[in-house]
Order: C-alpha cells, then structure tokens, then sequence
C-alpha cells in the first residue's frame, strides 16, 4: 500500500460529483455531456474493480481527507465490504445509463452522476455525520431522478418518499447527536473504542441512539414497519430510475451491517462480545426480516400492476437480507453478502423486463398506467424474446435452480440450519419463495397467455424506435452479472466469508 | 436552562408530529419544518452548551473544554440547517407541482373537498 494507490479511495465521491457539475455546466452540448458521462462511469467501474482487487487480499485502509486525523477529520474507510458495493454502485449506475436512453431529460446525466457520488461516499465514508450527509446528497438526486418526467402518480409517490426521508433524516441527526452526547465523536472506529469503556449511566443513551439508527436504516431498507413508501414509490419511477433504486434499499442495509457492526458486535465475532452493547440490534433483525419477507410476498401475490409487483419483490429481498443479518453467525452474513448483490441485479432486470412488457401492448416508449396492469385482458403475442427475458429473470428473482438467487437461497438455508432460529428460517423462507414463484408465474401467464377481452395490440415496432436496444442491453449486463456469480459462486462466497468475518474486526 | 429547553424542544417536536400527520401539504410542510427546527435545538442541546463561553480560542485561556462550548455541535447544526433548509424546498416545490396537476392539496393528490384524488390519477 504505498505511492498513490489509497488516494484512490476518494475517486469515487469526487469523480462523479466534479463530472457531474461539469456536465451541467456543458448542459447544451449534449455530446459532451455524454462523454462525460460513459467516461465516468466506465472509470468509476475501473476503480471500484481496483479496489475490489486491491482489498481482495485483506488490505483495508482509512483515508484522512486533508491528511487531518481522524477525530478531527473525516476519514474513508476502504475494505472489502465497501469494494463490493462499489462495483455493485457501478454495474447498476451503467445498467440505469444504459436503459435511460434518450428518454431521460437532459439532466439526467448529472443526477445520476450526484446519486452515484451520493451512493459510494454512503459506501466509503468512516464518519457517522458524514454518512448522514451522504445519505442527503443521494435522496436529493433520488427525489429529482424520481420526478424526472412527472405525472400525478409519480409527484403523489414522491411527496410521500420526500416526506417520510425527511423524518428519516431528523431521526437520523438526533441518533447522530446522542452519539455525540454521549462519546464526544461521530467517527465510527472512534465512537466504537470510546463505547467500550462507557460508564453504565450512559449505556441507555448509547443504546436509545443506536435503536434509533436502526429505526432510520430501517426505513431506507423498507424493513416491516417502515417500508410502506417502497411500492408506490419504486412503481412509479421510470424503469431506469427504478432499475438505480434498486440499490438505493441496500444502502440500508449496508448501513445497518457497518454501523451496528462495528458498534454493537451486530456480527459476532472472535473476540469478546462482552460489551453491554453487544448484539444491540441482532433481536430485532431477525423477526423484522422475516414479517418483511412474508409482507413482500403477499404484496407481490397482491398486486395488480406489474411495476409495483416488481417493487414487492424488491421488499422481499429487503427481508431477507434482514433475516439473514439477524441470524448473526459469520456464514448466514456471507450468505447475505452473496444475497445483497444477485437481488439488486435481478431486481433490476426484472423492472427491464416488465418495461418491454409494458412497452410492446402500448407499441411505443412511452406507456401509460394502463399498459403495466398485470390483468389488462391484453396479452403480449408472438414476442418470443420478451417471453423469454421475463422467464429467464422471473426464474432468477424466484430464486429457482440454474440461477444465483438458487445459490444465494440455498446458502442461506445452509447456514441457518446451525443457528436456533432455523425452523423460522426455513419455513418463511421457503413458503414466501413459493409464494413468488406463484405470483410469478400467475403474471406471465395473464400477461403472455391469458384471453384477450380489449383492444387488440398494435402491431410490433420494428427496430429500437421503442428504446428497446439499450433496455435490452441493460438487462443482457444484468443478468450476465448474476451469471458471473452463479458461474463462480466458490470463489466469491470463500471472499465474501473472508468479508464477513473481518467485519466486526474494524 | 435545561428545562427549558428540553420543554421547547418537546413542544416543537408534538407540534411538528401533529402538523405533519394533517391531510394538507401546507401542513405537512409546516410540520417538517418545526420537526427539523427542533432536531436542530436537540443537536445544539446534546453539544452541552453553556452560557458565556465562545467556542473560540481566546488567548491566556487554557484549551480545555471547560473553558469554551464545544464547536463541533454547532457546525453539525450549520450543516443540518442547510440540508433540511434545502430538503424543505424540495418539499414545497413537489407539493407545489402536485397541487398544480392534481387540483388540490391534498397529500395524496386530491381536492380540497378532503377525499382522495385516486380517480384523477393513475391506479
């Protein structure tokens, strides 16, 4: 580690952030703007792979901003965890570029570059406040990526996503400041060394803090009771903006593995758990992931548009992270970790998917509500390769054999059977899997299958006059992403254990 | 001190919780913007202020914090303003916008009348 290689640490917050004011500026020449944009992201995709290479081994470094140290400054913490979402940032940041097209307004390159700032600084920052403001810098690209285009029904999800980020938020900067109350720090390795000598008089603040930024995490993660804004939100977004969102829940989730991690021994660890913190959230995890999972799949049974099924599907693969998170052993945390990524991708594709679906009963680029209700007595015929797009994600999101949402699932059971909470586990897992699997199945028999009662589909548009060929291309990376992880499944659980194990150790 | 500004804190924030439950987006707005205000007397309160000390170093005075206020709550503050002034914004332009498509201000994009607007809009 030495010369300029932990300078890169800070590339991917200030890449985007600098290019994407470039691009505003440059906002009437569209052809700039788009070369910044693919040399962004294409370079952003390079770095987090460095990175990824780089912290393979174990290396894991803090980078001070400004060289001030670390109380004092903010820091960036690189390590593999913080690789991974990198490159998953980065796949889904060119898969969302990808299926925009031309269709986004011209400001969409610069938002999607702030939302990706936004995300990889959540990703790498070592400060409490910090990961705070990062939060703030990708909800306010969120909110105008969401209302890119608007419509009544998407300014109605987005008042109510502002709305309930806004409490987050709030939440968030009274956990942050109890912290401060109590520990005199807000840098997370800082605050973890001074909680470890607490004096008992204030462990109930600590610990009122810390359920609080859980309650706040759990409302990005959409975990049970906090996640009602997710479907409406995610099944009113354009299907590029909802293919970014996709990572927006795991950023969540992130947050609860690194910051209770570290804190409260969330992930138990070798060595002593003897804190009076220890294992703060791991109770609530559990039975909250596994309502969540239950309450996604009996949405995604209930759901009578296909975006918002999709974005059902998205709150079930929130549950079981959740769930997965809360068994707390070292393998159903690397179960997790190989969940985290195969569930962005195939949530993602499964949005492209239903988009072509949409886009071919409404025959242009431009559907309206009507063209994505599951039961709209309109059938998509004689297109085999949308047939065959949705089956190969559906069976992927499913979780159901040649898949990575098979190796994922099966992980997961593996290591659940270790744990006490097994039958839990098991059963909840399994039944909403079938219950997926039903409303799955039910969509695209209604949707490719079922009688035709309206009016009769216009006739096919021939080629990419529906903006079919990046949405395509889009999905093609998608799948291929979680083909590469199910084709080298050994290899990256044996690093993502290695991740789960040393995280408790920063 | 201390009652009191925990009782004004407390008083903001109820009223704040109750604004932003109401049906009207200039209620909704108005309670957002008491919620942050309170959030942000709650950040100041929990950095132990103290009444006439700077939080700037003077000279002769020993650089411990028994001798000043802490500064670092008091940036934090100035950052929380500045984002939840920015983020209220927001909220006013979209609530805005919505009453503009939807002909009411209802939070869920109705009339004035008090029922939802659901036939308006999209499912």
């Amino acid at each position: 580690m030495e010369g300029l290689l932990p300078h890169l640490a800070v590339l991917p917050v200030a890449l985007p952030l600098l290019a994407g004011a470039l691009s505003l500026v440059l906002l009437r020449h569209a052809g700039w703007v788009r070369a910044i944009t693919v040399v962004s992201l294409s370079s952003l995709l390079a770095m987090s792979l460095v990175l990824l290479v780089q912290t393979a081994g174990g290396a894991s470094w803090t980078y001070a901003l400004g060289d001030w140290p670390a109380p004092f400054g903010i820091a960036l913490a690189v390590d593999r965890l913080a690789a991974m979402m990198l490159t998953i940032t980065a796949v889904m940041g060119i898969a969302c570029r990808l299926a925009a097209g031309n269709e986004g307004s011209r400001r969409f390159d610069a938002l999607l570059l702030f939302q990706l700032a936004g995300l990889n600084g959540a990703f790498l920052t070592a400060d409490l406040f910090n990961l705070f403001v990062f939060f703030e810098v990708l909800l306010a690209a969120s909110y105008a990526l969401l209302l890119d285009g608007a419509g009544a029904a998407r300014l109605r999800a987005g008042l109510h996503y502002v709305t309930v980020n806004l409490l987050g938020s709030s939440l968030f900067l009274i956990a942050a400041a109890m912290f401060y109350g109590v520990a005199g720090t807000l840098n997370i390795a800082d605050l973890d060394a001074r909680l470890a000598t607490l004096p008992a008089s204030d462990a109930g603040l600590a610990q009122v803090a810390g359920l609080l930024l859980l309650a706040v995490f759990a409302i990005k993660a959409a975990a049970l009771p906090l996640g009602f804004w997710l479907p409406g939100t995610y099944g009113a977004a354009a299907v590029h903006v909802a293919v970014l969102f996709a990572v927006m829940t795991k950023v969540g989730i992130y947050s609860i593995l690194r910051v209770h991690g570290a804190l409260f021994e969330a992930v138990p660890q070798t060595a002593s758990t003897a804190l009076p913190l220890a294992g703060l959230a791991l109770p609530w995890l559990l039975p909250a992931g596994l309502a969540t999972l239950l309450l996604g799949a009996a949405g995604a049974l209930a759901a009578r548009d296909l975006r918002v099924l999709v974005a059902w599907l998205v709150v079930v693969s929130a549950g079981t992270l959740l769930a997965a998170l809360g068994l707390g052993t070292v393998p159903a945390t690397a179960a997790a970790l190989y969940y985290l990524p195969h569930s962005t991708f195939a949530a993602g594709a499964m949005f492209i998917a239903v988009e072509f679906v949409a886009r071919r009963r409404a025959g242009s680029s431009t559907p309206v509500a009507a063209d994505y209700r599951i039961y709209a007595g309109r059938p998509v015929r004689e297109a085999p390769w949308i047939a065959a797009l949705f089956f190969v994600t559906a069976l992927v999101v499913a979780g159901l054999p040649p898949g990575s949402g098979f190796i994922a699932k099966a992980l997961l059971l593996d290591a659940a059977a270790a744990t006490p909470a097994h039958a839990w586990i098991w059963s909840v897992v399994l039944l909403s899997s079938l219950v997926v699997v039903v409303a799955l199945a039910r969509c695209a028999s209604a949707v490719f299958w079922g009688p035709s009662t309206a009016a009769a589909i216009p006739p096919a548009v021939q080629g990419t006059g529906v903006g079919g060929r990046g949405l395509l291309l889009a999905a093609l990376l998608l799948l291929g992403c979680g083909l590469v992880m199910a084709l080298f499944a050994h290899p990256s659980y044996d690093f993502l254990r290695q991740t789960a194990a040393a995280l408790g150790a920063t | 001190m201390e009652l009191l500004l925990a009782t004004a804190i407390g008083a903001i924030t109820a009223t704040g919780i109750y604004l932003a439950l109401r049906s009207r987006t200039f209620e909704l707005v108005l309670g957002m913007t008491l919620i942050s205000y309170a959030v942000n007397l709650f950040i100041f309160a929990m950095g132990r202020p103290v009444a006439g000390r700077a939080p700037i170093l003077r000279e002769g005075v020993p650089t411990t914090l028994e001798h000043y206020t802490d500064p670092l709550p008091q940036a934090l503050v100035l950052t929380a303003i500045v984002i939840s002034f920015a983020m209220t914004a927001v909220l006013i332009v979209v609530a805005l916008k919505l009453r503009e498509v939807s002909g009411g201000d209802h939070v869920d994009g109705g009339d004035p009348a008090g029922d939802s607007g659901r036939e308006r809009g999209d499912p």
